[in-house]
């Protein structure tokens, strides 16, 4: 795939997304040693203001904000890659097996999709982490809840389109497994809108979590930005800083996966380009 | 839980109180005691509030309403007027611009933006207020109570259009590009119209379709969104009531507002089926 990447990042937007990316991810890779220790520990007098001995200051506790937001950075993006991983594959499952068969079983498997569309989704992710009890799992399975039917819609339209194709009627006249049919040769058919839906869905993701702990249902163990968001709320007066930094964290790392996706959808269907 | 905090858990009182809220009833039969009672609006008790659910829920719907209303028309107001204007010079800087402003508020965390134009607009150059939906002590009437209103409601409904207003303006401009390139408008230009006519009374007519059908579909997502915004506003909404039910492990509450929001959602879908064969009539219902 030589070609691709060299695609990708002649692709500008891409190209700046995958900076910003690696940055956060760099970043989120190297919070243990760049911040030894819990970032729930106080390490100074609380409230200092940024670029005074810590580089963003400290909070109402005296934590290092820095630190904070390096540990919540991998929060953010774990969360993230789990929760669209566990959406994009069920909701590839279910839309395969719903566009690949057709009749009834289409029927049933979009009725039920259809279903879980209709739920509003930021309110079903918090009835959903408030009846499992807030932990990384649970917010992990909230948002895969959430995210699914929009990735099954999308796969059932593609093999939808694929299924009468002479290249699928060839296949089942070889006598191969449907099995077989679906993932090896329909499957990589659909792969780049897929691949553009999930990288999407990342961002979703993050935006979903942030929300959720800045209404305090994250992980208490865990830090994250919509946590120190939350808890910063209070001092709006006082110390503007400990919700403005984090925010911006939040919204540069999704703008990032944005312009990746943009990028990605740019390079994998060059014929949508202009449209 | 509401035995220990009356301080008097004693075994009979919890089980009187489980008795009078049917818990000792085998899961199932509570669930299907519950569907009976949903089929016929009643949807539980509040423990919390000492008030049956629906009532509670009807008190708070109207400050969501309004605050949904205006986002919406603001959101795809702005959106479909930014959109027009991004698409009808494609490729220059105004174009570009838009484009950058889509894609930040895009990305976005909506209680983040909340919160920063609060520190802006409250706090520092104080001129709007915080939170809340009025100044309960200054006992507005009339017309200087609409007008409170109106102040406390700004902020929200800013925060909450912002997103939604990227989400139009990506879309509008999308669908204009599309319709441009379509035979009606070389036929219009070829009947010697303005272009400025060409793209109000033909081009945004059909381009504003998709917005639409978004717009009715997300509308699920504002309820969704308005959780957030309301309870950093405080607005008494249904959003804030959510929030607050959430936190008092009031879930027959939690689930009341969950039913009727997806209610809501349906009928509201039903509505912009109907906007449809309006605005195209070539479709039939």
């Amino acid at each position: 795939m030589p070609g691709f990447w060299r695609r990708l990042l002649g692709n500008r937007s891409a190209l700046i997304g995958l900076v910003i990316l690696a940055v956060v991810g760099v970043t989120a890779a190297a919070a243990p040693v760049l911040f030894p220790g819990s970032p729930f520990r106080r390490v100074d007098r609380p409230f200092q203001p940024p670029f005074g001995a810590h580089l963003f200051g400290t909070d109402v506790l005296g934590r290092n904000v820095a630190a904070g937001l390096a540990h919540g950075a991998r929060t953010s993006l774990m969360i993230g890659i789990l929760a669209t991983t566990v959406a994009v594959l069920v909701g590839t499952l279910i839309g395969a097996t719903a566009g690949y068969y057709g009749g009834r079983l289409d029927d049933v498997l979009m009725r039920t999709t259809e279903f879980f569309q209709t739920i509003p989704t930021f309110l079903f992710a918090i009835i959903l982490v408030a009846i499992l009890a807030p932990s990384i799992r649970s917010i992990v399975i909230a948002i895969a809840v959430v995210s699914w039917p929009g990735v099954a819609r999308l796969v059932r339209g593609e093999f939808l389109a694929m299924r009468h194709r002479e290249f699928v009627h060839a296949c089942i006249g070889l006598g191969m497994s449907d099995r077989r049919v679906i993932f090896r040769h329909v499957l990589p058919n659909c792969l780049s809108p897929i691949i553009v839906t999930g990288s999407l869905t990342v961002a979703t993701a993050i935006l979903i979590e942030s929300a959720l702990s800045f209404l305090g249902l994250g992980d208490p163990n865990v830090m994250s930005w919509g946590f120190m968001i939350g808890a910063g709320r209070t001092f709006l007066r006082t110390a503007w800083w400990l919700c403005t930094i984090p925010g911006m964290a939040i919204l540069v790392t999704v703008l990032a996966i944005n312009l990746l996706g943009e990028g990605l959808n740019d390079t994998l269907n060059p014929r949508l380009r202009n449209s | 839980m509401l035995a220990g905090e009356a301080g008097s858990a004693t075994p009979e009182y919890m089980a009187q109180l489980r008795q009078r809220f049917g818990l000792d009833q085998p899961v199932l039969v509570q669930l299907a005691l519950y569907m009976k009672n949903m089929v016929a609006l009643d949807l539980g008790f509040s423990f919390r509030y000492n008030m049956p659910v629906l009532t509670l829920i009807l008190n708070r719907l109207g400050p969501t309403l309004l605050l949904m209303g205006v986002t919406l028309v603001l959101s795809v107001g702005a959106g479909v007027t930014l959109g027009i204007l991004a698409a009808s010079r494609a490729g220059s800087w105004r174009d570009t611009l838009i484009s950058i402003l889509a894609l930040v508020s895009y990305a976005t965390p909506l209680f983040w933006i909340g919160l920063m134009l609060v520190v802006v607009f409250s706090l520092k150059l104080d001129w709007l207020p915080t939170s809340g939906m009025e100044t309960v002590a200054a006992f507005h009437e009339g017309w200087s109570r609409v007008l409170d209103i109106a102040r406390h409601l700004i902020l929200p409904a800013v925060t909450l259009s912002l997103f939604y207003m990227a989400l139009y303006t990506r879309l509008m401009r999308a669908a204009m590009l599309e319709q441009a390139g379509m035979d009606y408008v070389t036929t219009a230009r070829a009947k010697g119209l303005s272009e400025g006519r060409i793209t109000l009374a033909h081009v945004v007519r059909n381009a504003v379709l998709p917005v639409v059908t978004v717009a009715g579909v997300q509308l699920g997502g504002l309820l969704g969104g308005s959780i957030v915004v309301e309870s950093v506003f405080a607005w008494p909404g249904l959003g804030f009531l959510a929030f607050q039910a959430l936190f008092a492990r009031d879930f027959n509450l939690l689930l009341g507002i969950f039913f009727l929001s997806a209610s809501l959602v349906v009928v509201v879908n039903l509505g912009v089926d109907l906007l449809y064969t309006f605005l195209d009539p070539r479709i039939q219902v």
